[in-house]
């Protein structure tokens, strides 16, 4: 029971940081259709900051995260700005293909500055270990738990009660409309990408603390890929609850099966995909997602 | 107040739909645009609120003039922020947000928070169908309430011109009556100048101070709303009646005689 219960609660935590990347999946199929395959890359380039501001510089936890943010959201703005803002009113994949190419320039950039090698700042975060009773919290998924729970309340009171994200929601639905009660369309997609790679660096530093950092730490892009089709693509709550999900799901299943299987192990990175298969058969248009509107 | 000064207009600056098209609001009045399908009608509202650089078209030569500011270069929401509020042809509701979500966005550029709040109260008076229905999901609304939604969406932003495009697109006749009466009463109470684009030419000829008739992106006639009701190809062509009001009867109908005197 110990054991499950511990496999539950990390896999919890690790459901949260693939939430959270989800989330920045989200907030970009929202405002223009298309899937951000560079959304990976940003969690990379997260560990990255998180392990430059932990250990080059030494400071502490969050002043770490909040300076990470403040490199993500220029980040963010200079990314729309230089390379998807020419693209507006292009089809959607040609957004797609911007975003491929994005992914690998943000590869090499990473490469370029931080070397190639992995990085680990398993020291770095504080060691608060939560126990209760049997089994105890580990301080990276802990830590893990409560960014990302504040992460996602903030954003869902963002998106619920601030006016600019009503404006991002109107966005998503109908571009000309909102333009016409005079929203600036282009800063509202500028918001978007600055949010989306807030969100992907932050779930970047806590996956870098919990694993490490390297350049092909951006496959978990992928992984978070199949967080959004079970959430159902344009759902926020969605991409939550599947996150938690996938990630309990993904930990409990390694922790039993791993063990059977001749090859000693493997089974959490493709557990997933396993999950996407079944859905997109299933449920292709997910769980959650928005409902179209039928009047009859 | 608004002058459209001989605008041409070509979308892909292939196809050219306008061929010089001129047009006055005057304050507080309320002017319609009627005309055949395909004529330019709808062209010309999105030359006026901007929308028309969303679509790929161009206003080629001509220019618009709002309150002294010339704004045939301006993007549509710096046109929005001078007092032009569009409403779209075909109920455009944000149809996951809720009646009150979409009447702030209306008011989004705004920051008067009393001001919003009284101003919602005004849309919900004139609407009050929209009150009881306030967070329902908007696009689970009847045709008629998503257009009165529309409409109120428009007034939120307390515009000094409202350009509706087609209102009475889809609804039912007892419904286009009473809508076209909240139109005029809002232009009499909020003293909002209206550009109405209209199929109905009775029910729009009714509450228009003024009117012209566009055909294949120009203007063919204007005049006094109650002159043009009288004049005969008016009546021949838009209001399907012949001499003296009488209905007409298509064994009457010689074709050879059905010329246009506005044409050749």
């Amino acid at each position: 029971m110990t054991f499950f219960l511990q496999l539950v609660i990390t896999g919890f935590g690790l459901g949260m940081v693939y939430a959270l990347i989800a989330i920045g999946f989200v907030i970009i199929l929202k405002c223009s259709k298309a899937f951000n395959i560079a959304q990976g890359q940003f969690v990379m380039i997260g560990g990255y900051l998180g392990f430059t501001f932990l250990v080059t510089f030494n400071l502490p936890v969050w002043a770490s995260i909040l300076a990470a943010i403040a490199v993500a959201v220029v980040m963010g703005g200079l990314i729309e700005r230089l390379t998807l803002r020419p693209l507006v009113g292009q089809s959607v994949l040609a957004i797609i293909m911007m975003t491929i190419a994005l992914g690998t320039i943000l590869e090499g950039v990473a490469t370029l500055v931080w070397g190639g090698e992995y990085k680990a700042y398993h020291g770095a975060l504080p060691t608060i270990t939560l126990k209760v009773g049997e089994f105890s919290i580990p301080p990276e998924t802990l830590i893990g738990i409560i960014v990302s729970i504040l992460v996602v309340v903030a954003l869902m009171a963002l998106f619920r009660y601030a006016k600019i994200g009503l404006a991002m929601r109107a966005t998503a639905e109908d571009e000309q409309v909102v333009q016409s009660v005079g929203i600036k369309v282009t800063s509202i997609y500028t918001i978007s990408w600055m949010i989306a790679c807030v969100v992907g660096v932050v779930s970047g530093i806590i996956l870098g603390g919990v694993s490490g950092v390297m350049v092909s730490m951006s496959e978990v892009g992928m992984k978070a890929l199949a967080v959004v089709l079970l959430g159902g693509i344009d759902s926020i709550g969605g991409a939550i609850l599947a996150g938690i999900i996938i990630g309990v799901l993904e930990n409990v299943a390694a922790g039993y099966l791993d063990p059977l299987l001749p090859s000693g192990g493997g089974l959490a990175n493709v557990f997933p995909f396993i999950i996407i298969i079944i859905v997109l058969i299933f449920k292709p248009h997910g769980l959650f997602g928005l409902k179209r509107i039928e009047r009859i | 107040m608004l002058q459209v000064n001989n605008i041409e207009v070509a979308y892909m600056s292939v196809i050219r739909v306008l061929h010089g098209v001129s047009l006055t609001v005057d304050d507080g009045k309320i002017v319609a645009l009627i005309g055949a399908n395909g004529g330019g009608k709808t062209t010309t509202l999105k030359s006026i609120s901007g929308l028309l650089k969303t679509e790929e078209g161009e206003i080629t030569s001509g220019n618009i003039i709002f309150n002294n500011h010339r704004i045939d270069k301006y993007h549509p929401e710096s046109i929005a922020g001078l007092g032009i509020s569009q409403v779209m042809e075909g109920r455009r509701v944000l149809e996951h947000l809720s009646v009150e979500e979409n009447l702030n966005i209306g008011a989004y550029r705004r920051n008067d928070r009393a001001g919003i709040k009284s101003d919602l109260d005004m849309v919900f008076n004139y609407f009050p169908k929209l009150k009881d229905f306030r967070r329902r999901t908007s696009g689970y609304l009847s045709g008629g309430e998503q257009q009165m939604l529309v409409i109120g969406r428009a007034m939120m932003a307390r515009p000094k011109l409202m350009l509706l495009d087609e209102p009475s697109l889809g609804l039912a006749p007892l419904f286009v009556h009473e809508i076209f009466k909240i139109i005029k009463k809002i232009n009499a109470e909020q003293k909002v100048a209206i550009l109405l684009v209209e199929q109905n030419v009775r029910a729009a000829f009714g509450i228009a101070d003024y009117g012209y008739v566009m055909e294949n992106g120009r203007i063919v006639l204007d005049g006094p709303a109650d002159k043009l009701r009288d004049n005969e190809d008016v009546k021949e062509f838009y209001l399907g009646l012949s001499t003296v009001g009488s209905q007409k009867s298509f064994r009457d109908i010689k074709h050879y005689r059905r010329r246009k005197r506005w044409l050749s």
